[in-house]
Protein backbone atom coordinates (compact mmCIF):
# COMPACT_ATOMS: atom_id res chain seq x y z
CA UNK A 1 0.00 0.00 0.00
CA UNK A 2 1.23 3.46 -0.82
CA UNK A 3 2.50 5.74 1.92
CA UNK A 4 0.47 8.71 3.11
CA UNK A 5 2.92 11.12 1.52
CA UNK A 6 2.54 9.51 -1.87
CA UNK A 7 -1.23 9.60 -1.61
CA UNK A 8 -1.12 13.30 -0.79
CA UNK A 9 1.20 13.95 -3.70
CA UNK A 10 -1.06 12.12 -6.16
CA UNK A 11 -4.23 13.73 -4.88
CA UNK A 12 -3.15 17.36 -4.48
CA UNK A 13 -0.25 17.63 -6.90
CA UNK A 14 -2.45 18.30 -9.93
CA UNK A 15 -4.18 21.27 -8.29
CA UNK A 16 -1.35 23.80 -8.48
CA UNK A 17 1.99 22.10 -9.01
CA UNK A 18 0.95 20.13 -12.07
CA UNK A 19 -2.38 21.61 -13.09
CA UNK A 20 -3.87 19.76 -16.08
CA UNK A 21 -5.21 22.92 -17.70
CA UNK A 22 -2.54 25.50 -16.90
CA UNK A 23 0.53 23.34 -17.36
CA UNK A 24 -0.30 20.22 -19.30
CA UNK A 25 -2.66 22.01 -21.75
CA UNK A 26 -5.17 19.19 -21.39
CA UNK A 27 -8.92 19.31 -21.38
CA UNK A 28 -9.56 22.88 -22.37
CA UNK A 29 -11.65 21.65 -25.26
CA UNK A 30 -15.05 21.05 -23.80
CA UNK A 31 -14.58 23.23 -20.80
CA UNK A 32 -14.66 26.92 -21.53
CA UNK A 33 -18.07 27.18 -23.09
CA UNK A 34 -19.79 25.99 -19.93
CA UNK A 35 -18.25 28.53 -17.58
CA UNK A 36 -20.66 31.42 -18.05
CA UNK A 37 -22.75 30.20 -15.09
CA UNK A 38 -21.54 28.69 -11.81
CA UNK A 39 -24.29 26.08 -11.73
CA UNK A 40 -23.38 24.58 -15.09
CA UNK A 41 -19.70 24.79 -14.25
CA UNK A 42 -20.14 22.86 -11.03
CA UNK A 43 -22.14 20.11 -12.70
CA UNK A 44 -19.52 19.84 -15.43
CA UNK A 45 -16.71 19.61 -12.86
CA UNK A 46 -18.45 16.87 -10.90
CA UNK A 47 -19.18 14.94 -14.09
CA UNK A 48 -15.59 15.18 -15.27
CA UNK A 49 -14.10 14.23 -11.90
CA UNK A 50 -16.41 11.23 -11.72
CA UNK A 51 -15.51 10.05 -15.21
CA UNK A 52 -11.77 10.56 -14.77
CA UNK A 53 -11.67 8.80 -11.41
CA UNK A 54 -13.66 5.77 -12.46
CA UNK A 55 -12.12 5.36 -15.88
CA UNK A 56 -8.71 5.44 -14.20
CA UNK A 57 -9.89 2.85 -11.70
CA UNK A 58 -11.35 0.43 -14.24
CA UNK A 59 -8.53 0.78 -16.72
CA UNK A 60 -6.01 0.24 -13.98
CA UNK A 61 -7.79 -2.91 -12.79
CA UNK A 62 -7.64 -4.54 -16.21
CA UNK A 63 -4.35 -2.95 -17.31
CA UNK A 64 -2.46 -6.23 -17.33
CA UNK A 65 -5.02 -7.89 -19.58
CA UNK A 66 -5.21 -5.23 -22.31
CA UNK A 67 -3.08 -6.02 -25.38
CA UNK A 68 -1.21 -2.82 -26.17
CA UNK A 69 -2.31 -2.78 -29.81
CA UNK A 70 -5.98 -2.30 -28.92
CA UNK A 71 -5.60 -0.33 -25.73
CA UNK A 72 -6.90 2.97 -27.13
CA UNK A 73 -10.15 1.34 -28.22
CA UNK A 74 -10.54 -0.37 -24.84
CA UNK A 75 -9.95 2.90 -23.02
CA UNK A 76 -12.37 4.72 -25.30
CA UNK A 77 -15.06 2.12 -24.69
CA UNK A 78 -14.72 2.36 -20.92
CA UNK A 79 -14.74 6.15 -20.99
CA UNK A 80 -17.69 6.32 -23.38
CA UNK A 81 -19.72 3.94 -21.21
CA UNK A 82 -19.07 6.07 -18.13
CA UNK A 83 -20.07 9.21 -20.00
CA UNK A 84 -23.29 7.54 -21.13
CA UNK A 85 -24.07 6.84 -17.46
CA UNK A 86 -23.42 10.47 -16.53
CA UNK A 87 -25.49 11.71 -19.45
CA UNK A 88 -28.46 9.49 -18.62
CA UNK A 89 -28.35 10.48 -14.93
CA UNK A 90 -28.25 14.17 -15.83
CA UNK A 91 -31.15 13.80 -18.24
CA UNK A 92 -33.18 12.02 -15.58
CA UNK A 93 -32.53 14.29 -12.60
CA UNK A 94 -31.35 17.66 -13.94
CA UNK A 95 -32.94 17.98 -17.34
CA UNK A 96 -32.65 21.76 -17.66
CA UNK A 97 -28.93 21.68 -16.90
CA UNK A 98 -28.44 18.75 -19.26
CA UNK A 99 -30.13 20.80 -21.97
CA UNK A 100 -27.90 23.79 -21.32
CA UNK A 101 -24.72 21.75 -21.30
CA UNK A 102 -26.00 20.18 -24.53
CA UNK A 103 -23.16 18.50 -26.39
CA UNK A 104 -20.54 19.27 -23.80
CA UNK A 105 -21.41 16.30 -21.58
CA UNK A 106 -20.77 14.00 -24.51
CA UNK A 107 -17.56 15.82 -25.19
CA UNK A 108 -16.10 14.53 -21.92
CA UNK A 109 -15.29 11.43 -23.97
CA UNK A 110 -12.81 13.33 -26.07
CA UNK A 111 -11.62 15.42 -23.15
CA UNK A 112 -7.88 15.02 -23.18
CA UNK A 113 -7.63 14.90 -19.38
CA UNK A 114 -9.52 11.62 -19.21
CA UNK A 115 -7.63 10.00 -22.07
CA UNK A 116 -4.33 11.50 -21.01
CA UNK A 117 -4.54 10.25 -17.44
CA UNK A 118 -5.72 6.81 -18.53
CA UNK A 119 -2.80 6.48 -20.90
CA UNK A 120 -0.12 8.16 -18.81
CA UNK A 121 -1.02 7.03 -15.32
CA UNK A 122 -3.65 4.31 -15.04
CA UNK A 123 -1.85 1.97 -17.45
CA UNK A 124 1.16 1.86 -15.12
CA UNK A 125 -0.21 2.20 -11.59
CA UNK A 126 -2.24 0.29 -9.05
CA UNK A 127 -6.04 0.79 -8.98
CA UNK A 128 -6.12 2.69 -5.67
CA UNK A 129 -3.56 5.27 -6.69
CA UNK A 130 -5.08 5.63 -10.16
CA UNK A 131 -8.45 6.38 -8.65
CA UNK A 132 -6.90 9.10 -6.48
CA UNK A 133 -4.99 10.46 -9.46
CA UNK A 134 -8.29 10.74 -11.34
CA UNK A 135 -9.86 12.66 -8.47
CA UNK A 136 -6.79 14.89 -8.16
CA UNK A 137 -6.82 15.81 -11.83
CA UNK A 138 -10.56 16.34 -11.69
CA UNK A 139 -9.97 18.77 -8.82
CA UNK A 140 -7.24 20.58 -10.71
CA UNK A 141 -9.61 21.03 -13.61
CA UNK A 142 -12.39 22.12 -11.26
CA UNK A 143 -10.25 24.77 -9.57
CA UNK A 144 -9.56 26.50 -12.88
CA UNK A 145 -13.11 26.14 -14.15
CA UNK A 146 -14.77 27.29 -10.97
CA UNK A 147 -12.47 30.32 -10.80
CA UNK A 148 -13.38 31.24 -14.35
CA UNK A 149 -17.07 30.57 -13.73
CA UNK A 150 -17.01 32.64 -10.53
CA UNK A 151 -15.47 35.67 -12.23
CA UNK A 152 -17.67 35.40 -15.28
CA UNK A 153 -20.97 35.05 -13.49
CA UNK A 154 -20.25 37.52 -10.68
CA UNK A 155 -18.97 40.34 -12.85
CA UNK A 156 -20.80 39.42 -16.05
CA UNK A 157 -24.30 39.18 -14.65
CA UNK A 158 -23.91 40.16 -11.00
CA UNK A 159 -25.09 36.83 -9.65
CA UNK A 160 -23.75 33.55 -8.27
CA UNK A 161 -25.56 30.22 -8.77
CA UNK A 162 -28.44 32.28 -10.16
CA UNK A 163 -28.88 34.40 -7.01
CA UNK A 164 -28.50 38.11 -7.55
CA UNK A 165 -25.52 39.34 -5.51
CA UNK A 166 -25.12 42.79 -6.99
CA UNK A 167 -28.21 44.70 -8.12
CA UNK A 168 -27.98 45.42 -11.83
CA UNK A 169 -28.26 49.00 -13.02
CA UNK A 170 -30.92 47.95 -15.51
CA UNK A 171 -33.11 46.81 -12.60
CA UNK A 172 -32.66 49.91 -10.50
CA UNK A 173 -29.48 48.77 -8.70
CA UNK A 174 -25.99 50.17 -8.87
CA UNK A 175 -23.95 47.55 -10.71
CA UNK A 176 -23.19 47.97 -14.38
CA UNK A 177 -22.37 44.45 -15.63
CA UNK A 178 -19.33 43.90 -17.81
CA UNK A 179 -20.86 42.58 -20.99
CA UNK A 180 -17.57 41.20 -22.28
CA UNK A 181 -17.53 38.55 -19.57
CA UNK A 182 -20.71 36.95 -20.82
CA UNK A 183 -19.19 36.45 -24.26
CA UNK A 184 -17.22 33.26 -24.96
CA UNK A 185 -13.78 34.89 -25.63
CA UNK A 186 -13.60 36.29 -22.09
CA UNK A 187 -12.84 32.78 -20.79
CA UNK A 188 -9.55 32.91 -22.68
CA UNK A 189 -8.53 36.19 -21.09
CA UNK A 190 -9.36 34.88 -17.62
CA UNK A 191 -7.44 31.64 -18.11
CA UNK A 192 -4.52 33.58 -19.58
CA UNK A 193 -4.55 35.74 -16.46
CA UNK A 194 -4.86 32.68 -14.22
CA UNK A 195 -1.76 31.18 -15.83
CA UNK A 196 0.08 34.46 -15.38
CA UNK A 197 -0.75 34.61 -11.66
CA UNK A 198 0.11 30.94 -11.17
CA UNK A 199 3.47 31.31 -12.90
CA UNK A 200 4.35 34.47 -11.03
CA UNK A 201 4.32 32.42 -7.84
CA UNK A 202 5.71 29.23 -9.35
CA UNK A 203 8.49 30.55 -11.52
CA UNK A 204 9.71 27.05 -12.40
CA UNK A 205 6.67 26.74 -14.69
CA UNK A 206 7.73 29.69 -16.84
CA UNK A 207 8.44 28.52 -20.38
CA UNK A 208 11.97 29.03 -21.70
CA UNK A 209 12.60 31.52 -24.49
CA UNK A 210 12.89 29.89 -27.88
CA UNK B 1 -29.96 25.97 -52.14
CA UNK B 2 -30.00 29.27 -50.29
CA UNK B 3 -30.43 27.48 -46.98
CA UNK B 4 -27.30 25.44 -47.70
CA UNK B 5 -25.21 28.51 -48.51
CA UNK B 6 -26.44 30.23 -45.39
CA UNK B 7 -25.59 27.15 -43.28
CA UNK B 8 -22.16 26.97 -44.92
CA UNK B 9 -21.33 30.60 -44.10
CA UNK B 10 -22.78 30.22 -40.63
CA UNK B 11 -20.71 27.13 -39.83
CA UNK B 12 -17.48 28.77 -41.02
CA UNK B 13 -17.74 32.19 -39.44
CA UNK B 14 -20.63 32.67 -37.05
CA UNK B 15 -20.52 29.34 -35.24
CA UNK B 16 -16.83 28.69 -35.62
CA UNK B 17 -16.08 25.45 -33.79
CA UNK B 18 -12.77 26.62 -32.40
CA UNK B 19 -13.49 30.21 -31.52
CA UNK B 20 -17.06 30.22 -30.35
CA UNK B 21 -17.45 26.69 -28.99
CA UNK B 22 -13.82 26.08 -27.95
CA UNK B 23 -13.73 22.68 -29.60
CA UNK B 24 -10.49 20.98 -30.49
CA UNK B 25 -8.64 23.37 -28.18
CA UNK B 26 -5.95 20.91 -27.10
CA UNK B 27 -4.59 20.40 -30.58
CA UNK B 28 -5.50 23.97 -31.44
CA UNK B 29 -3.04 25.28 -28.86
CA UNK B 30 -0.46 22.54 -29.14
CA UNK B 31 -0.02 22.42 -32.92
CA UNK B 32 -0.26 26.11 -33.78
CA UNK B 33 3.40 27.05 -33.52
CA UNK B 34 4.04 26.99 -37.26
CA UNK B 35 1.77 27.91 -40.16
CA UNK B 36 2.75 24.93 -42.31
CA UNK B 37 1.93 22.27 -39.71
CA UNK B 38 -1.21 24.15 -38.72
CA UNK B 39 -2.29 24.11 -42.34
CA UNK B 40 -1.68 20.35 -42.62
CA UNK B 41 -3.74 19.67 -39.54
CA UNK B 42 -6.46 22.01 -40.79
CA UNK B 43 -6.77 20.09 -44.05
CA UNK B 44 -6.93 16.79 -42.17
CA UNK B 45 -9.72 18.12 -39.97
CA UNK B 46 -11.71 19.34 -42.99
CA UNK B 47 -11.45 15.90 -44.60
CA UNK B 48 -12.38 13.96 -41.46
CA UNK B 49 -15.25 16.28 -40.50
CA UNK B 50 -16.51 16.32 -44.08
CA UNK B 51 -16.75 12.53 -44.06
CA UNK B 52 -17.63 11.68 -40.48
CA UNK B 53 -20.53 14.09 -39.99
CA UNK B 54 -22.57 12.74 -42.95
CA UNK B 55 -21.68 9.12 -42.15
CA UNK B 56 -22.75 9.52 -38.53
CA UNK B 57 -25.87 11.24 -39.77
CA UNK B 58 -26.76 8.11 -41.74
CA UNK B 59 -25.91 5.85 -38.83
CA UNK B 60 -28.00 7.88 -36.43
CA UNK B 61 -31.06 8.19 -38.60
CA UNK B 62 -31.06 4.59 -39.76
CA UNK B 63 -30.04 2.72 -36.63
CA UNK B 64 -29.95 4.73 -33.43
CA UNK B 65 -32.80 7.26 -33.52
CA UNK B 66 -36.06 6.31 -31.78
CA UNK B 67 -38.08 4.19 -34.17
CA UNK B 68 -35.30 4.07 -36.75
CA UNK B 69 -35.07 0.29 -36.65
CA UNK B 70 -38.53 0.01 -38.17
CA UNK B 71 -37.03 -1.52 -41.33
CA UNK B 72 -35.58 -4.38 -39.29
CA UNK B 73 -38.85 -5.12 -37.54
CA UNK B 74 -38.22 -3.27 -34.25
CA UNK B 75 -40.47 -0.20 -34.46
CA UNK B 76 -40.23 0.44 -30.69
CA UNK B 77 -36.46 0.25 -30.34
CA UNK B 78 -34.69 3.37 -29.12
CA UNK B 79 -30.93 3.01 -29.18
CA UNK B 80 -30.15 6.70 -28.92
CA UNK B 81 -28.47 6.22 -25.55
CA UNK B 82 -25.73 4.31 -27.39
CA UNK B 83 -24.87 7.24 -29.60
CA UNK B 84 -21.67 8.40 -27.86
CA UNK B 85 -20.18 4.95 -28.07
CA UNK B 86 -21.25 4.50 -31.67
CA UNK B 87 -20.05 7.89 -32.85
CA UNK B 88 -16.62 7.56 -31.33
CA UNK B 89 -16.35 4.08 -32.85
CA UNK B 90 -17.36 5.31 -36.27
CA UNK B 91 -14.93 8.23 -36.06
CA UNK B 92 -12.05 6.00 -34.98
CA UNK B 93 -12.80 3.52 -37.75
CA UNK B 94 -13.07 6.27 -40.36
CA UNK B 95 -9.77 7.81 -39.37
CA UNK B 96 -8.14 4.38 -39.56
CA UNK B 97 -9.58 3.70 -43.02
CA UNK B 98 -8.64 7.15 -44.23
CA UNK B 99 -5.12 6.62 -42.98
CA UNK B 100 -4.74 3.31 -44.82
CA UNK B 101 -6.30 4.67 -48.00
CA UNK B 102 -4.07 7.72 -48.03
CA UNK B 103 -1.01 5.59 -47.33
CA UNK B 104 -1.81 3.43 -50.34
CA UNK B 105 -3.04 5.94 -52.89
CA UNK B 106 -1.75 9.40 -51.91
CA UNK B 107 1.48 8.80 -50.00
CA UNK B 108 2.55 12.44 -50.41
CA UNK B 109 -0.44 13.72 -48.47
CA UNK B 110 -0.08 10.88 -45.98
CA UNK B 111 3.47 11.88 -45.20
CA UNK B 112 2.53 15.52 -44.93
CA UNK B 113 -0.22 14.80 -42.40
CA UNK B 114 1.93 12.34 -40.47
CA UNK B 115 1.09 12.11 -36.81
CA UNK B 116 -1.92 14.42 -37.07
CA UNK B 117 -4.22 11.87 -38.66
CA UNK B 118 -4.43 9.44 -35.72
CA UNK B 119 -4.56 12.38 -33.31
CA UNK B 120 -7.73 13.57 -34.96
CA UNK B 121 -9.71 10.68 -33.46
CA UNK B 122 -9.56 12.35 -30.08
CA UNK B 123 -10.01 15.85 -31.44
CA UNK B 124 -13.08 17.32 -29.78
CA UNK B 125 -13.88 19.31 -32.90
CA UNK B 126 -14.84 16.14 -34.78
CA UNK B 127 -16.94 14.73 -31.98
CA UNK B 128 -18.44 18.15 -31.30
CA UNK B 129 -19.39 18.59 -34.95
CA UNK B 130 -21.09 15.20 -34.94
CA UNK B 131 -22.94 15.95 -31.68
CA UNK B 132 -24.15 19.30 -32.98
CA UNK B 133 -25.40 17.58 -36.12
CA UNK B 134 -27.55 15.24 -34.01
CA UNK B 135 -28.70 17.92 -31.63
CA UNK B 136 -29.81 20.25 -34.41
CA UNK B 137 -31.41 17.45 -36.37
CA UNK B 138 -29.72 18.14 -39.70
CA UNK B 139 -30.82 16.28 -42.80
CA UNK B 140 -28.24 14.37 -44.83
CA UNK B 141 -27.66 17.27 -47.24
CA UNK B 142 -27.28 19.74 -44.43
CA UNK B 143 -24.88 17.46 -42.60
CA UNK B 144 -22.55 17.34 -45.63
CA UNK B 145 -22.53 21.13 -45.83
CA UNK B 146 -22.15 21.51 -42.08
CA UNK B 147 -19.29 19.00 -41.88
CA UNK B 148 -17.25 20.68 -44.58
CA UNK B 149 -18.11 24.20 -43.45
CA UNK B 150 -17.22 23.69 -39.82
CA UNK B 151 -14.00 21.97 -40.88
CA UNK B 152 -13.02 24.97 -42.97
CA UNK B 153 -13.87 27.25 -40.06
CA UNK B 154 -11.62 25.30 -37.73
CA UNK B 155 -8.78 25.22 -40.26
CA UNK B 156 -9.10 28.96 -40.78
CA UNK B 157 -8.90 29.59 -37.05
CA UNK B 158 -5.81 27.45 -36.47
CA UNK B 159 -3.94 28.95 -39.44
CA UNK B 160 -4.79 32.45 -38.20
CA UNK B 161 -3.55 31.62 -34.71
CA UNK B 162 -0.35 30.05 -36.05
CA UNK B 163 0.37 33.16 -38.08
CA UNK B 164 -0.14 35.35 -35.02
CA UNK B 165 2.11 33.13 -32.92
CA UNK B 166 4.88 33.20 -35.52
CA UNK B 167 4.93 36.99 -35.23
CA UNK B 168 4.63 36.87 -31.44
CA UNK B 169 8.05 35.23 -31.25
CA UNK B 170 9.58 38.67 -31.67
CA UNK B 171 7.52 40.24 -28.92
CA UNK B 172 8.87 40.78 -25.43
CA UNK B 173 6.23 39.12 -23.31
CA UNK B 174 6.26 39.20 -19.47
CA UNK B 175 7.84 36.03 -18.07
CA UNK B 176 4.72 34.46 -16.59
CA UNK B 177 2.71 34.98 -19.76
CA UNK B 178 5.28 33.56 -22.16
CA UNK B 179 4.08 30.58 -24.18
CA UNK B 180 0.69 29.37 -23.07
CA UNK B 181 -0.58 32.51 -21.35
CA UNK B 182 -0.12 34.88 -24.24
CA UNK B 183 -1.51 32.25 -26.61
CA UNK B 184 -4.73 32.12 -24.63
CA UNK B 185 -5.05 35.88 -24.77
CA UNK B 186 -4.37 35.94 -28.53
CA UNK B 187 -7.05 33.29 -29.06
CA UNK B 188 -9.45 35.44 -27.06
CA UNK B 189 -8.70 38.44 -29.26
CA UNK B 190 -9.15 36.42 -32.46
CA UNK B 191 -12.41 35.13 -30.99
CA UNK B 192 -13.59 38.68 -30.39
CA UNK B 193 -12.76 39.47 -34.00
CA UNK B 194 -14.79 36.51 -35.20
CA UNK B 195 -17.74 37.64 -33.09
CA UNK B 196 -18.22 40.55 -35.43
CA UNK B 197 -19.55 38.00 -37.93
CA UNK B 198 -22.37 37.11 -35.59
CA UNK B 199 -24.79 39.51 -37.21
CA UNK B 200 -24.19 38.05 -40.65
CA UNK B 201 -27.09 36.11 -42.12
CA UNK B 202 -27.91 35.41 -45.71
Amino acid sequence: MASAKEVKEVLFGPIFANNPIALQILGICSALAVTSKMENTLVMCIALTFVTAFSNLFISIIRNHIPSSVRIIVQMTIIASLVIVVDQVLRAYAYSIAKELSVFVGLIITNCIVMGRAEAYAMKSTPGLSFLDGIGNGLGYSVVLLTVGFIRELFGSGSLFGYQIMQLASEGGWYQPIGLLVLPPSAFFIIGGFIWVLRTFRTEQVEPKD
Amino acid sequence: MEAYISLFIKSIFVENLALSFFLGMCTFLAVSKKVTTAFGLGVAVIVVLGISVPVNNLVYHNILAPGALDWAGFPDADLSFLRFLTFIGVIAALVQILEMALDKYVPALYNALGIFLPLITVNCAIFGGVSFMVERDYTFGESVVYGIGSGIGWALAIVALAAVREKLKYADVPDGLRGLGITFISVGLIGLGFMSFSGVSL
